[in-house]
């Protein structure tokens, strides 16, 4: 059974009053709400009871009415003033009088229109009109809306949506000073969260952590996860990694922690698909890695579209296959690799002819048995750090093949690397 | 058949499944390989062991790095994921690239020349799991810090591998693993192609070392 209170530029008391009664409340429209009243009879009695007990508490005179399903329910309560209890089975008797402006918004103009040329003015006239008739007039539309004129729709109560916030805070009775009891508060956090997310199927690829610190400004770390993951250990682990890299400068007052909810990743696996690191073990094994060479120094290398020797960017490492079309073509010949110096070294060089014929440096030094050059590049000259170069490849006594530039902005000469 | 043999066979067709294995030897499976795609070297190899240690080592200039990018293009070719723990920084995407790597599927580790670093990571990689092709590159350690990683730490990265899918390579100038490796190739340059006055390319000779069975074969790297 659903009841309905209707009352014009009320709706805030309306829903105060509708919540003492139900939590399933909706909120039909700004002089409308509808809540469902079955499971009360023990604590308030009868429909009629029910009824009564609304109208007493709604305060502001607003109309009530009882029924079997909610539409029917909205139609009376707008259509007749004060308490209406219609009884299962009754709801066409109650409605017929109605006039057919009370559906409001559930009939199109056209269709609203067209009823109203065929002279049907009132819920009683249009459930008295033949069903397979109105079906081959007005289609679906007609046919709901004789329904709804019968008092026979049926549906579920539209009920809002609660906002999806998963965030907790913990203010501590005491400031913390180690990182080991503050584990224990995240965890915590992280399990509950993590219960939460559980509950609606999501996962989350965004973790905020704030501290508030004593006599310090709040502490604020974020991590971001190249995969949707949903493991509080994981998470726990990463958090720990990351605050004994940037511990906080003083003993924390407040811990809040806040997850971006996402839907989860779904995988299909495939029996003659190679394995891939699992998203969490990679994540964590990324970050102790970080922790131990740095974070620059972990990723995977994205070439830059310029001319510049040795262009690249490191990107965050995500074991995320390649589209099919992006496959790859294997060479048809092995080719010769370069290992780089970084930053390139500066050579002693000896030129006859301007061709190398003596090197000296830290990393080769020797006579020039062949070379092969000079290969000149230059770009971006409308940069301060424009290049402009011969670079020779050089196959010295001791039995490396080295790749060497000479900078014709300085004079000076470098080794970029060697052959191997 | 010898006597020992014959009894054990005896033994064991007479109690059926009641014969407790731990009497029998433990006959480990042929383990899969990861072909290099230098036809010459997957000749002579077979393949690098997968779930095993392979050492690769020579002098600057011999093709270790080659046959490091041959290795690491077959497997991104083949959807696997691969790790690079780069000790001294040497790596060159634009290089890796030419030689057919898919760089989004090489994670590049750099450990700014610090060995041990090199070590942890590698170790840590392992653990994880995942990964078709793991490359410890030491290629430009000297032979005296690429010793400071103890025997027990590359026994440990054995142990670590042993039954996963992953193959380890460690790229170094000389020996170090011993015993713990699986598979030693010993690369020598023998030759630099010269056209005219560019560089072709090079031809090494690749040595296969392991449980007194030496064999060799030569390949060619073109610029």
């Amino acid at each position: 059974m659903f009841a309905c209170l209707h009352a014009a530029g009320n709706l805030p008391l309306l829903l105060e009053c509708a919540r003492q009664f139900s939590p399933l409340v909706e909120e039909t429209s700004p002089d409308t709400v509808v809540l469902d009243i079955d499971g009360l009879e023990p604590l308030w009695g009868t429909p009629d009871d029910i009824a009564r007990a609304l109208m007493q508490r709604n305060g502001v005179g607003a109309s009530v009415a009882i029924a079997r399903n909610p539409d029917a329910a909205i139609h009376v309560a707008r259509g007749i003033a004060g308490v209406t209890v219609i009884p299962a089975g009754g709801e066409a008797c109650v409605l017929a009088p109605l006039p057919l402006n009370l559906m409001g918004g559930s009939a199109s103009p056209e269709t609203a229109e067209t009823l109203d040329l065929w002279g049907i003015r009132t819920f009683g006239e249009l459930a008295a009109l033949p069903p397979l008739g109105v079906a081959a007039r007005l289609g679906d539309e007609g046919v709901h809306l004789q329904r709804l004129a019968r008092g026979e729709a049926d549906r579920l109560l539209r009920l809002p949506g609660e906002a999806l916030n998963f965030e907790e805070a913990f203010e501590l009775d005491y400031p913390l000073e180690l990182l080991e009891p503050l584990s224990f508060l995240l965890a915590r956090m992280l399990n509950d969260l993590c219960a939460r997310l559980a509950a609606r199927s999501l996962a989350t690829n965004e973790i905020r952590l704030r501290l508030d610190l004593e006599n310090a400004n709040p502490h604020t770390a974020t991590l971001r996860l190249p995969v949707p993951i949903r493991d509080p250990k994981a998470f726990l682990k990463l958090l720990q990694l990351e605050l004994s890299d940037h511990p906080p400068a003083a003993p924390v007052l407040k811990v809040a922690l806040a997850l971006e909810p996402v839907k989860p990743r779904a995988q299909q696996h495939g029996l003659f698909i190679p394995v891939a690191p699992e998203p969490e073990k990679l994540e964590l094994t990324l970050a102790r890695i970080a922790g131990i060479v740095g974070a620059e120094n972990v990723g995977s290398a994205e070439r830059l579209d310029t001319h510049r020797p040795d262009s690249f960017v490191m990107r965050r490492f995500a074991a995320q296959r390649p589209e099919k079309s992006q496959a790859a073509v294997l060479p048809e010949e092995t080719h010769l690799a370069l290992r780089r110096l970084r930053p390139a070294a500066h050579a002693q060089v000896l030129a006859q002819d301007s061709r190398p014929v003596q090197i000296a440096s830290a990393p080769a030094r020797g006579r020039v048995l062949a070379c092969a050059g000079p290969w000149r590049t230059s770009g971006e000259w409308w940069l301060p750090n424009a290049w402009n170069r011969d670079e020779w490849d050089v196959a010295l006594n001791d039995g490396g093949l080295y790749r060497v530039y000479q900078d014709l902005s300085s004079g000076r000469w470098f080794i970029e690397g060697y052959y191997d | 058949m010898t006597s020992a043999a014959a009894l054990r066979s005896h033994i064991s067709s007479t109690l059926g499944t009641r014969w407790d294995p731990a009497f029998g030897l433990d006959r480990r499976p042929v383990p899969e390989s990861l072909q290099t795609g230098i036809p010459a070297i997957d000749e002579l190899t077979g393949g690098l062991p997968r779930g095993s240690l392979t050492e690769i080592f020579g002098a600057a200039s011999t093709g270790r790095t080659t046959v490091m990018f041959s290795l690491l293009a077959q497997a991104t070719t083949r959807d696997e994921f691969c790790a690079v723990i780069d000790t001294t920084g040497a790596f060159d995407p634009e290089s890796a690239e030419r030689g057919g790597v898919r760089l989004p599927q090489i994670l590049w580790i750099r450990c700014g020349g610090n060995a041990e670093h090199a070590l942890k990571a590698t170790d840590l990689l392992v653990q994880a799991g995942g990964f078709g092709l793991i490359v410890m590159d030491l290629a430009d350690t000297s032979t005296q810090q690429a010793r400071r990683i103890s025997l027990a730490s590359w026994f440990r990265l054995r142990h670590a591998v042993e039954k996963t899918s992953t193959a380890l390579v460690a790229i170094a100038q000389n020996v170090n693993a011993a015993s713990c490796s699986a598979l030693q190739l010993n690369l020598r340059q023998t030759q630099v192609l010269w056209s005219g006055k560019l560089l072709k390319g090079l031809r090494a000779e690749a040595e296969s070392r392991k449980h007194y069975r030496v064999r060799t074969a030569a390949f060619t790297a073109q610029r």
